[in-house]
């Protein structure tokens, strides 16, 4: 193997050059990535950077004398726009074609949008431009924020965005904020965290439309290309969860708009950061009927050619109860969808995701995918963890070109909001019983506890809210396939 | 020079954290070895006296960046800036850090 190229330039593509270069590959080493910057850490971004307490410089997730070792040829803020399997070549938008012997991808995933969201005012948060112009909007005085999705990002957002001291409002869908990653007892704890955080949660209602000044003509492009990015996933595939009944940019033509198509009740379960699955679809023109880039758009309403972009400001959020809620700023995080627009008619298959094996091999065997944009052995996490994972073994098998090793994690994931720093780890499933093993998960102060999930006698997951030990203890038992894990003792 | 307790009250595989500016970690190891070192993983925000102990080394309870106790260096990604160490001293039956930069030696 003479030439690999890394489509990805983030965390997960930066782990698989690493392991290139550790693994022993010695060849020409293409990276590309269609951000301009230097591969940095998202996590951050939702937490400290937003309120401050960490800079631009420590998101870095390399510096120059790490990427002087890689000996990689680095084509930033240029976007990979296909992949020609038969000629083993990877196209670039500016026109160039890299010719490689093998491939990995590290796409990644996009932040779920809404038709109209272009009106000045609302955010979304996946990439560091993202979160530099909130953050920058954030230090312009108080302001009422309305946060759609109490999802992980949606969550730490709010909880950020509460300590700057501005006026937040929390919308989930569902009865309770993370139902499906935490079950119903430590789903209600955490909405308890909203409350303790000073932030309003207002569940089991959708979004019916975005409200803003400006033109009435921002309506028909807004929907237009929310159509064609997919709105299907952002009500049902949402890792939040967040229902949306039709949204549009502009007052005026709300109500044309929902009428035209319909309001889609949509269900969804979802994994962690993401990893949803579409259940249902109901209401032949909701927001599920208009699929993906290459679907049909679900009417004649939302098939408006790009027309002028919502130019006005936001001023509120609409809700399927009627209700209108003023804003400001209204940040979306109704979860990500996985980039893989650009390997369309790659032969490649896809299905939210690329699909690989449990060695994160694809049909090719030159071509391996990781991170966020990999459905790996049938499932997509959506973890910082998983994508730093899943490169050691992608690599290991691309380079003995079939699958020799297969990835064996369980999977974890950490959050912090209000203080309070979550951790998870395990495969729950729904019927699983809690187990309070340690501190009270219904204390008004908190003070932390430590929740195991158990399914017939066997141990399947553990939370823990500010208990890191113990936590790593159980997770690592978890790891060695202990079924039945110890509680671990109040002392420790 | 600060004291940290007893050592008997720090049993082997155990640590401890000092709540100094900034927070040291303080190590008893399998080994009946003492460290100390700076309790911040440089990585992001999670105390190392949290983290798992095997031997010298001690696995951040966020990430699991691993971390040598006697050089402060990490053994792994994600952190890639060393940690301070510190002296660790017992007298009387009491644990002793002597912060590094007290000493003039600070990294
Ligand atoms: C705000 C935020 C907070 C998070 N917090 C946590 C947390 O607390 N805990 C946790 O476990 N996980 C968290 N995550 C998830 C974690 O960051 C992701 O799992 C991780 O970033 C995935 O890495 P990746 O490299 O697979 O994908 P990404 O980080 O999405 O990187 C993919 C890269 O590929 C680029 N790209 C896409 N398409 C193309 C193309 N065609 N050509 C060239 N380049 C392209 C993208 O622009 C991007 O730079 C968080 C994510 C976000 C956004
Ligand atoms: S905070 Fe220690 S490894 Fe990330």
């Amino acid at each position: 193997m003479r030439t690999v190229t890394i489509v990805g330039a983030s965390l997960s593509g930066l782990y698989a050059a690493r392991e290139l270069r550790a693994q022993g590959f010695e060849g020409r080493l293409v990276i590309v990535g269609d951000e301009a910057h230097r591969p940095y850490d998202r996590p951050p971004l939702s937490k400290d950077f937003l309120t401050g307490r960490t800079d631009e410089t420590q998101l870095a997730l390399t510096d120059p004398e790490e990427t002087a070792d890689l000996q990689a040829e680095w084509l930033l803020g240029i976007r990979a726009r296909g992949l020609d399997p038969r000629t083993r070549t990877v196209l670039l938008d500016d026109g160039r074609a890299v010719p490689t012997d093998g491939l990995v991808i590290a796409t990644g995933a996009s932040a779920r949008r809404l038709p109209g969201d272009h009106l000045t005012g609302i955010h979304t948060l996946r990439t560091l431009d993202d979160a530099r112009a909130l953050r920058e909007e954030l230090t312009r005085g108080p302001r009422r924020v309305v946060v759609i999705g109490a999802g992980f990002i949606g969550a730490e957002t709010a909880s950020s965005c509460a300590a700057l001291g501005h006026r937040v409002t929390v919308i989930e869908a569902a009865p309770l904020p993370l139902l499906p990653q935490l079950g119903p007892e430590m789903a209600a704890v955490c909405a308890e965290l909203h409350r303790r955080g000073g932030v309003e949660l207002i569940t089991g209602t959708g979004v019916a439309a975005l409200r803003g000044t400006g033109a009435v003509m921002a309506v028909t492009g807004a929907l237009g290309e929310g159509a064609v990015t997919g709105v299907a996933g952002a009500c049902g595939a949402a890792g939040a969860m967040t229902g949306v009944a039709g949204a549009c940019g502009a007052a005026g033509a709300v109500t044309g708009v929902a009428g035209a198509l319909g309001a889609g009740a949509v269900t969804g379960v979802a994994e962690p950061y993401g990893e949803g699955v579409v259940t249902g679809v109901a209401g032949s023109h909701g927001w599920g009927a208009v699929t993906g880039a290459a679907g049909p758009p679900g009417s004649s309403a939302v098939a408006g050619s790009a027309g002028p972009r919502g130019s006005g400001t936001v001023t509120g959020v609409a809700l399927t109860d009627g209700r209108t809620l003023p804003a400001d700023i209204v940040i979306i995080g109704i979860g990500a969808t996985p980039n893989t627009g650009w390997l369309t008619g790659s032969t490649l298959a896809l299905h939210d995701g690329v699909l690989c094996d449990d060695g994160c091999v694809t049909s090719l065997p030159q071509v391996v995918a990781v991170g966020d944009v990999a459905r790996v052995g049938g499932s997509r996490a959506e973890h910082w963890t998983s994508a730093t994972e899943q490169p050691r073994v992608a690599v290991a098998n691309l380079l003995a070109g079939r699958t020799v090793e297969t990835v064996c994690s369980v999977p974890y994931f950490w959050s912090d909001q209000y203080g309070a720093r979550i951790q998870f780890a395990g495969r729950r499933q729904d019927g699983d019983t809690v187990r309070i093993v340690e501190g009270d998960a219904t204390a008004p102060d908190g003070g932390g506890f430590l929740a195991l999930y158990e399914r017939e006698g066997c141990t399947t997951a553990v939370l823990a809210v500010d208990r890191p030990r113990p936590f790593l203890r159980v997770r690592r038992e978890l790891a060695r396939g202990v079924g039945n894990v110890r509680a671990p003792s109040q002392s420790s | 020079m600060i004291p940290v307790c007893r050592l008997e009250d720090l049993p082997e595989g155990e640590s401890v954290r000092v709540e100094t500016t900034p927070p040291v970690g303080v190590f008893h190891t399998e080994d009946g070895e003492l460290y100390a070192i700076d309790d911040t993983c440089t990585h992001q925000d999670a105390s190392l006296s949290e983290g798992w102990l095997e031997g010298c080394l001690i696995e951040c309870p966020l990430h699991a960046a691993s971390f040598d106790l006697r050089t402060g260096r990490p053994t792994c990604l994600p952190a890639r800036r060393a940690v301070r160490t510190h002296r660790v001293t017992v007298d009387d039956g009491i644990i002793h850090v002597h912060l590094a930069a007290e000493e003039g030696s600070a990294a």
